[in-house]
């Protein structure tokens, strides 16, 4: 592994459902459960609206990560939202494999209400393998690519 | 991506004035980040034009703080940088609309759930953080639009699923408070668990004493539509308009309403009894927990409500002769289908109860291996006046009355073996107090040994009871058995345990052990609640809103839970759950009419092709294609749908508005957290 340029911390935009992953990550807060605090959330009431290009636009705009999150299958608030997200999902995979970025930068989980250890580990792991991955080339002060953008 | 504003708005964006106002929380947010610094980055923000912090954002002086400065400063929009949205939204906007702005126009930053609770020992880091959520937030608030929300009808009648004895005190409740409510039973008879009860902790109250006449109450009250050997089979709509599809079971036999509906006068099943002992075929009684017999035409005991028959086809061979001893009646009829009804509520209450954990998991104990080792629901069958054995306390192996028993306390419970249950039962150290307690009284010089982790007596009266226990001669020994061995020919049984007080391994030869059994959520209940869009938490157990402060609600609005359900709880605490419950859901209910959350779609005409792609994603089939000024537009019915967006995730000309998450406000809130802050 290179080293990260320094004074980078990476940029991870979490995107995440209100009635599952988000009220997830207010349980780990409620249970004080330490996690790095290099994510930034934004919250949607279902990940079943998220379109593509939400994550496409956060790639070009510099973020080193996306992370989406929604209740598990089955347990949509709207039924079924999450297996609409996670199909779209594998569509932006391949679209970044095209345009040369890792597609370990978008993760998918889903962390139910109730789960707030799960959503410290899966933010740690993300925060993780984005430092294993460097910042993204599109990133706007460190990327290999900035000038591009 | 799309117009910064919705379709339906007329007027320019004007140029936004947004004020933010940062709680210290005491020293929850303020002890892990520096509020000052926050406060200085905020005011160098774009279309921020007020800027405050405060130690209390949500109490009174807070609130009227941001009241005040909406009018001071000409407000646009509201950001209050706190704790969760999903606790204080509802405060927040209120204060904006006490300050004449839309509640709509406010938008929450968490700082304190997802920042300063997380991130504890890195001050720089989430100071860092919070900075970038008040920018993603005001970013949003500066495109946040007035919204309306409709106002909807309430269908003047409750639901509540599950007829143990805290459904039947919901649905006790609802109909006194003059509520046309629907009781759905899956068994035959409402009761629930309590009716295989004998006698009840810390009163000692006689189960059935105190119960029946509750069922009898259920059975006659006007308002309640009783529903037995029904399931909850679909559900549509939202909180006011549920419609509700009932699978109504065939029983094979008739009720006098029934019969008389299908014009037999006179007719129909009153219970008599005529049927059962022609009935070829005998089966175990699931309610005397298999340990009695009855007839595949069957009542599990004498005081079921309602008083009528069933017909288990499983095991009926169709014969015949019930029918020939039912005779005039025409009660019974083998040809009976299971029957759809809707019905239409505005509000419900699950309240599906517990079942058992299967305890011969747990191997080392032996039950269903040995013959002498049972569980504590079996024990109140054979200790129940009305049991298999008329109250009389008996070996399963060779009916002998046992003088040395033993009561293995958390079988199941507080295990984290993963065979277990990591959670506490909450019951079964005081029911197997009582179990003790009844074994003294009913048998001169009989001894309990309860074998205990430690005794869990929080209620009311239940430490004395305790203590009353003691007192009455039972040993107590702390520990967790590790192993039950049987003795090939005694029978008899002998507990390996650890005396954890003493320091030293016992081995103790009894007659017969007794497992308090860990309690579960059902495998139906985890069906019923997907179709009611409740959550579960990670043991299974139904999920309230709230823990504390909304502990009957749950997240999908007009429907809550009551009772154990939602976890194990003894009756008092389930009792009270329901009424709570009941109280609840009447209340939409007595107002008439719920506002509905204006998250909904709407269709930008001008971009839509008409494709039909959102029609087929859309869950609840809100939307449809209509002509329009010849050409083909989707078009929303409003109240149908319910703001997941999913179709304006996928729309591929953008052409679909989400209300208070439109696609340029989320972009918006990508671009001031990539492009926003410092790079
Ligand atoms: C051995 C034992 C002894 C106990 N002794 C005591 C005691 O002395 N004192 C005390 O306070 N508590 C005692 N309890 C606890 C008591 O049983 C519970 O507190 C009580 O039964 C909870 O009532 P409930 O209505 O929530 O659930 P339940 O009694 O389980 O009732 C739920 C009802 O819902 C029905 N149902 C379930 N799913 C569905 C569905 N999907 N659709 C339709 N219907 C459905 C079930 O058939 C059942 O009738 C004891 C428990 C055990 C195991
Ligand atoms: S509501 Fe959580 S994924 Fe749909």
């Amino acid at each position: 592994m290179a080293e990260n340029p320094e004074g980078w911390k990476p940029k991870i935009l979490g995107l995440v459902c209100n009635w599952c992953s988000y009220a997830g990550a207010d349980l780990a807060g409620g249970a004080r459960m330490q996690y790095p605090p290099d994510i930034r959330i934004v919250r949607v009431m279902c990940t079943g609206r998220l379109d593509p290009l939400f994550i496409m636009k956060a790639f070009t705009d510099g973020a080193d990560a996306v992370l989406v999150s929604g209740c598990h299958f089955g347990d949509c608030h709207y039924l079924e939202g999450n297996y609409k997200a996670a199909k779209r999902m594998f569509l932006v995979k391949s679209l970044l494999k095209n345009i040369g970025l890792d597609d370990r930068r978008l993760r998918m989980t889903f962390v139910s209400a109730s789960e707030g250890a799960k959503w410290a580990k899966v933010v740690e792991d993300v925060v993780n393998v984005t430092h294993e991955l460097g910042p993204s080339p599109f990133n706007r002060k460190y990327g290999e690519l900035k000038e591009l953008v | 991506m799309a117009e910064a504003v919705s379709p339906t708005t007329s007027k320019k964006p004007e140029t936004p004035r947004i004020g933010v106002f940062i709680c210290h929380c005491g020293t929850n947010i303020a002890g892990s980040i520096d509020i000052d610094a926050v406060k200085e980055y905020a005011k160098t923000l774009p279309n921020v034009a007020y800027v405050d912090d405060y130690k209390y954002q949500c109490s009174m002086p807070g609130q009227v703080n941001i009241r005040e400065q909406i009018d001071a400063n000409k407000l646009t929009g509201v950001v209050v940088a706190a704790c969760t949205p999903r606790l204080h939204e509802p405060t927040f906007r209120a204060a904006s609309k006490d300050g004449g702005l839309n509640p709509f126009r406010f938008e929450m930053a968490n700082i304190r759930e997802q920042n300063s609770w997380v991130h504890m020992h890195d001050r720089e880091g989430a100071t860092e953080k919070a900075k970038d959520a008040v920018r993603i937030a005001v970013a949003k608030a500066a495109l946040l639009e007035d919204l309306y929300p409709k106002s909807v009808p309430v269908e003047r009648a409750a639901m509540v699923v599950g007829a143990g004895v805290a459904g039947m005190q919901a649905a006790l409740d609802l109909a006194n408070a003059g509520i046309k409510t629907y009781l759905i039973e899956k068994e035959p008879s409402i009761g629930g668990r309590m009716s295989q009860l004998d006698k009840t902790f810390p009163t000692l109250d006689c189960s059935q004493c105190i119960l029946t006449p509750k069922m009898v109450d259920v059975g006659r009250a006007e308002n309640i539509v009783l529903m037995v050997n029904s399931e909850v089979e679909d559900v549509e709509g939202y909180i006011g308009n549920f419609d509700v599809t009932i699978r109504r079971k065939a029983t094979g036999v008739l009720s006098p309403e029934e019969a008389e509906a299908k014009g037999i006068v006179g007719g129909g099943c009153t219970g008599c009894g005529d049927c059962g002992p022609v009935c070829p075929v005998t089966k175990p009684n699931e309610f005397e927990m298999n340990m009695a017999p009855r007839k595949a035409i069957y009542i599990y005991h004498p005081q079921v409500v309602p008083l009528l028959y069933t017909i288990d086809w499983d095991s009926c061979v169709k014969c015949g002769l019930c029918v020939e001893a039912c005779g005039e009646k025409k009660a019974i009829d083998l040809e009976m289908q299971d029957e759809l009804v809707q019905v239409k509520v505005g509000t419900v209450i699950l309240a599906t109860g517990y079942e058992v954990f299967p305890i011969e998991n747990k191997e080392e104990w032996g039950y269903k291996r040995y013959d002498n080792v049972i569980t504590s629901l079996e024990f109140e069958r054979l200790i129940c006046a009305s049991g298999p054995t008329g109250g009389h306390l008996v070996r399963p192996s060779d009916g002998e009355t046992p003088m040395r028993i033993g009561f293995v306390l958390c079988a199941g419970s507080r295990d984290n073996t993963g065979i277990g249950k990591p959670y506490c039962s909450r019951f079964c150290c005081m029911y197997s107090l009582k179990h003790a307690h009844q074994i003294i009284e009913k048998i001169p010089g009989a001894v309990p040994y309860i074998f205990y982790m430690d005794i869990r007596s929080f209620g009311k009266m239940y430490e004395e009871f305790y203590y009353r226990i003691q007192d009455e001669g039972a040993k107590f020994i702390r520990g967790r058995v590790s192993n039950i061995q049987e003795d090939p020919v005694t029978k008899n049984v002998t507990v390996y345990v650890e005396d954890t007080l003493l320091g030293r391994p016992m081995e103790i030869e009894l007659d017969m052990v007794v497992l308090a059994a860990a309690v579960q959520p059902t495998e139906l209940t985890n069906k019923t609640r997907k179709l009611f869009g409740v959550s579960c938490s990670q043991d299974g157990w139904l999920l309230e809103a709230h823990p504390k402060l909304n502990p009957c609600g749950t997240t999908t609005a007009g429907v809550f839970l009551a009772g154990a359900c939602q976890g194990p709880k003894d009756i008092p605490d389930s009792v009270a759950q329901a009424e709570g419950a009941a109280s609840a859901a009447s209340i939409p209910i007595h107002k008439g009419e719920v506002e509905l959350e204006p998250y909904y779609a709407m269709c930008i005409e001008e971009k839509c092709a008409g494709c039909g792609m959102c029609v087929n994603l859309c869950p609840y089939q809100a939307l449809s294609l209509v002509e329009k000024d010849g050409r083909t537009v989707m078009q929303v019915t409003e109240a149908k749908c319910k703001g997941c967006g999913t179709c304006g995730g996928f729309c591929p000309g953008g052409a679909i508005w989400m209300n208070h998450f439109a696609t340029p406000q989320i972009v918006a809130q990508i671009d001031a957290f990539l492009l926003g802050g410092e790079q």
